[in-house]
């Protein structure tokens, strides 16, 4: 309810996100089938991607142990901007599941922090 | 004389159960979900006119029906209540601590996953490409 509320909002500023080249992925432990068939569903245009077993959810230590419906290990919602060599120019860890980025938020701290580097 | 219907203690009641499911609704839009004051709302005007409802029941008896249903429904609307309140205002909040995620100016930690289509996709790929500028990861709980 609550992730699809936020990833529904950057869906809707898709393409502003497109004209600054910027790449989003969606990152969780949903099997491959579960994430298609619910983009398909809610007509996510962005790519879904596979963590099964959390590797690289633990990588980032964004793992939120027993959070799952079955007491399973999940992520914690979690946003990381990076710059094109792949360094962290940007991330938001939210304290409370409710309160999530929003698109205008990344937006905005791309633009300036690219106003800054090309002038 | 046959007593009134007491209608406060009614749609009290459904505007408890409003407020509670409603959020399913305002959850779309940032503003009633980062923090909930529509269903904050909803849930004050059903305890009001649940108040109003008890006052009469009890008050005027000889006037208005309730003195039963009226606690039986009180009590219902306090545990809907209850429950939004726990899960939003404690359970949403129980994040964990994350000390060890990487920070602003590391570098982000690379990773090869399949997407939807079980396509791989690497990090260190992605970034190659010409016309990427940027990458955003949006790690979300998942729908299983």
């Amino acid at each position: 309810m609550l992730c699809n509320s936020e990833l529904r909002s950057f869906q809707h500023h898709l393409a502003e996100f497109d004209t600054r080249g910027i790449r989003l992925f969606a990152i969780s432990v949903d099997p491959t089938a579960t994430s298609q068939s619910h983009r398909r569903k809610m007509g996510y245009t962005f790519p879904f991607l596979s963590d099964v077993g959390a590797a690289v959810i633990r990588h980032y230590d964004v793992l939120h142990r027993g959070a799952g419906p079955k007491g399973e290990d999940i992520a914690r919602p979690a946003e990381f901007l990076l710059d094109k060599e792949g360094k962290i120019v940007w991330r938001n860890l939210t304290e409370d599941a409710a309160v999530r980025a929003r698109p205008q938020q990344v937006l905005s701290t791309f633009d300036e922090l690219n106003g800054k580097t090309v002038r | 004389m046959k007593r009134g219907w007491n209608w406060s203690l009614w749609f009290g009641f459904l505007t408890v159960i409003v407020a509670l499911f409603s959020y399913q609704f305002f959850v779309l839009f940032p503003i009633t979900r980062d923090f909930p004051w529509a269903n904050l709302l909803l849930f004050a005007g059903g305890g009001i006119l649940l108040a109003i409802g008890l006052f009469r029941a009890f008050g005027r008896p000889a006037v208005y029906r309730g003195k039963i249903f009226g606690p039986i429904l009180t009590v219902l609307s306090l545990l809907m209540f209850g429950l939004f309140a726990y899960g939003l205002f404690y359970i949403a909040r129980q994040m964990p601590p994350s000390l060890g995620a990487p920070a602003v100016g590391q570098a982000a930690p690379d990773f090869t996953l399949p997407d939807q289509d079980s396509k791989t996709v690497a990090l260190h790929d992605v970034l190659r490409l010409s016309d990427t500028h940027a990458v955003l990861l949006i790690f979300y709980r998942g729908f299983w």
